[in-house]
């Protein structure tokens, strides 16, 4: 079986702990993360992760199965990278100088549709929210200028089906 | 609204217990947990504490308390080690579904992350291993978080929970009023059946034509035992079961064909691999039970009756699943169903089963050499407690003999550890079992490796005066992994002779009845005596050293592979 990315959403209870125990559902398996984020959801009081894993259909199903089962997650969902519209925030801070020595820096900012999100004497702080490659590009193209460092966030995404969560918590609701 | 009182988060631990109907605990105090043991001494003509020699043993007995009684077990430890001792009994529960809650003291909150004395991330520890767990800071989170505790533990597939108290709490002093649990919004315990997968159940049920029923724990833990019975009688289908689900059926029942898996029974496993119907009610496609997945019944239909959906399609792909409680799904196949018969297909089990009892039982029942065999000595246990003890088992090769060859007519009689295959399981588990079903029985047969870790829970019988019967297999082996030595390490026994105390002596200087039978003259009127005592009483009967045990599924081979020597 192919080894493809998937994006796996959990809505679940915001509970001390849940997170160790989602992590402890890949690491039992020898499984790592690409990438995982958590927020707050459409849901008040309702927590969401988001995590990347590059694995096959088969276990990525499974993964969904034994997170699903833990007490205190309301649904769990996986999808592929066409389920799904997606991105990934990255933040670069440059030196100064560079900004107006390196005139080529500023062809480079303008033609990925970076920000500037602030700028001081010593540095300056681009952004750029998008895909993967875009955003590895732009650091690409940094790099010779001193990137004085770099972060991306992991994925967030959002799914093109509809998730039900708030149907599930209304016929709770009604039963109890 | 139930009616509020001012008392410390202890005393609302143990009111908690009380209310959950939990009048039975087993533990071992120390600092962080002593607040709840001193509510414990003002509440013991109500609350029951069994004091264990060893922190393991406590989660062993609350185990076997909850395998006989059906009800959830309890188990207490002081903070640090005290919780760490827990985690192999969590783990076992985990594994076998067993109802379980775990009471752990820990370090006051304001030293929580400082490395106090006897502070450990027990929270982190038993997460994989426990179905829930939880922190308490707060004493009046106490009843909230017990009683969802006890909903977890019981509902839905049961399991183990922990609840971690900081000392703090247990003195703080707060209103209590306690409401069970009733639900819990992101927690389905069980699916709702659907209609239309029923009727393509019956749908192939009907028209089978050489079904099996291979069943497991479910259908204990679901109360299904008279559903099953009737489903099978009824549709006419032979079963067996999985080392778990035996007693759920009483032995000498003509459709009950035995034992599935790598020390299982010769028909079942062969024809697993012959049915054009596999049935599987409340069991999980363990390993030891299909050997290699990728000749397993691949010829036949699956239909796959399971209350956790992360079971289905976990290692063998179904063609049918039935997501519900299986008392449920069983009713509704038994209104839907035809009144069936297999007389050509049952006659492949009779033949099988004939080719087994020449090649392994009758020699390992009826032997011809001088030595003890375990085998005999279970027929003798059997005799004198009329196939009606609760037998209690470790693990090893006088698990699987046990398994073989003990008789049971009710349900809820053989505790033994599955999933986990945990030695030193059974002294404490047995002290458990008799406790939850104390009119029985309770016979513990264990080999002489498994009992040596937990020998110490000698004591607690003796304090405690359980009349559980304690029997040891003595071949001075760690006999399984001998036979796997010799069959697949060209006899190379590392480190698995054993050079053994006498251990009618440590049973005595427990102060326990005890005695030895070397011989087979002596073993029937031994074991008569000690069915009939009313005390406690050990017997050690030394067995043939390398035996083996047979049938046997190489591991990676295919269930059909079955080896008969």
């Amino acid at each position: 079986m192919k080894n493809i990315t998937y994006t796996i959403s959990v809505y679940a209870e915001n509970n001390i702990g849940l997170l160790n125990r989602i992590s402890a559902i890949f690491l039992k398996r020898h499984i790592n993360l690409e990438s995982f984020s958590t927020s707050a959801s459409e849901i008040s009081d309702v927590f969401r992760f988001v995590i990347v894993v590059n694995t096959d259909s088969e276990r990525v199903r499974k993964i969904v199965q034994q997170i699903e089962k833990q007490v205190d997650v309301i649904k769990a969902f996986y999808h592929t990278d066409e389920e799904t519209i997606f991105q990934e925030n990255a933040l670069y801070k440059v030196k100064s100088s560079s900004l107006f020595e390196e005139r080529h820096i500023q062809n480079i900012i303008k033609s990925s549709h970076a920000t500037i999100v602030t700028v001081s004497p010593e540095f300056f702080v681009i952004e750029l929210t998008g895909f993967r490659e875009e955003t590895e590009k732009l650091r690409k193209d940094l790099e010779p200028y001193g990137l004085l460092q770099f972060v991306r966030s992991g994925r967030i995404s959002v799914t093109k089906a509809k998730m039900g969560i708030s149907e599930i918590l209304n016929t709770f609701k009604k039963n109890n | 609204m139930p009616k509020k009182i001012a008392i410390t988060g202890a005393e609302a631990v143990i009111r908690s217990l009380l209310a959950e109907d939990a009048n039975l605990v087993f533990g071992y105090p120390g600092g962080a947990i002593m607040p709840i043991y001193d509510e414990l001494f003002k509440f013991q003509d109500k609350l029951h504490h069994v004091l264990t020699r060893h922190e393991q043993g406590a989660t062993h007995a609350a185990q076997g308390y909850a395998r006989t009684s059906g009800k959830v077990g309890v188990a207490m430890a002081t903070s640090g080690p005290g919780a760490t001792n827990l985690v192999t009994g969590i783990a076992d529960a985990q594994i076998d579904s067993t109802p379980m809650v775990c009471i752990t003291g820990q370090v006051a909150s304001h030293l929580l992350g400082s490395d106090a004395f006897q502070e450990t991330d027990i929270i982190g520890i038993s997460t994989p291993v426990t179905k829930w767990n939880y922190q308490i800071t707060k004493a009046c989170e106490i009843p909230e978080i017990m009683a969802k505790a006890f909903y977890i533990a019981r509902t839905g597939r049961p399991g183990p929970v922990l609840i971690d108290i900081t000392k703090d709490a247990q003195f703080e002093t707060f209103d209590y009023s306690y409401q069970k649990c009733s639900g819990i919004r992101s927690y389905t315990p069980i699916t709702t059946l659907s209609n239309k997968e029923v009727e393509k159940a019956v749908e192939l049920i009907n028209k089978s034509e050489k079904p099996l029923v291979v069943w497991g724990q479910g259908v204990i833990l679901g109360n299904a035992e008279e559903e099953l019975k009737i489903f099978l009688e009824k549709s006419g289908i032979p079963a067996a079961w999985t080392i778990l689900g035996l007693s759920a059926i009483s032995t000498d029942h003509p459709l009950n064909r035995g034992m599935v898996g790598m020390h299982g029974n010769y028909a079942p496993n062969i024809l697993t691999n012959e049915c054009d119907l596999l049935i599987a009610i409340g069991m999980r496609f363990d390993d030891r039970v299909t050997g290699d997945l990728k000749t397993y019944a691949k010829q036949a239909k699956i239909i796959h009756l399971e209350l956790d959906p992360a079971e289905v399609n976990k290692n063998v792909h179904v063609d049918l699943a039935l997501i519900s409680d299986c008392k449920i799904s069983l009713k509704e196949l038994i209104n839907n169903i035809e009144t069936k018969t297999y007389p050509d297909w049952i006659k492949r089990f009779d033949e099988l089963d004939k080719i087994e009892y020449d090649k392994v039982i009758h020699s390992d029942l009826f032997p011809s050499k001088d030595g003890l065999t375990m085998g005999e000595s279970i027929k003798i246990i059997n005799k004198h407690s009329n196939n009606d003890a609760i037998i209690v088992t470790d693990v090893g090769q006088h698990q699987m003999v046990a398994c073989r060859y003990a008789k049971f007519i009710r349900s809820k009689s053989n505790v033994t550890s599955g999933g986990l295959g945990t030695m030193g399981f059974a002294l404490p588990a047995a002290i458990g079992a008799k406790m939850g079903a104390i009119e029985r029985e309770v016979v513990a047969v264990i080999g002489d490796g498994g009992y040596q870790m937990t020998i110490q829970e000698l004591g607690t019988i003796f304090q405690q005066q359980i009349a559980v019967k304690i029997v040891v297999l003595n071949n001075d082996f760690l006999g399984m992994v001998r036979q796997w030595q010799q069959l697949f390490f060209d006899k190379r026994y590392a480190s698995t002779e054993m050079v053994n105390p006498d251990f009618v002596t440590i049973a005595k200087g427990y102060r326990i009845r005890a005695k030895r039978v070397e011989k087979r003259k002596d073993l029937d009127k031994a074991v008569k005596e000690m069915i009939d005592s009313k005390e406690p009483f050990f017997l050690e009967i030394c067995v043939e050293k390398e035996d083996n045990v047979f049938p046997m599924i190489p591991s990676g081979a295919s269930v059909s592979d079955i080896r008969l020597e």
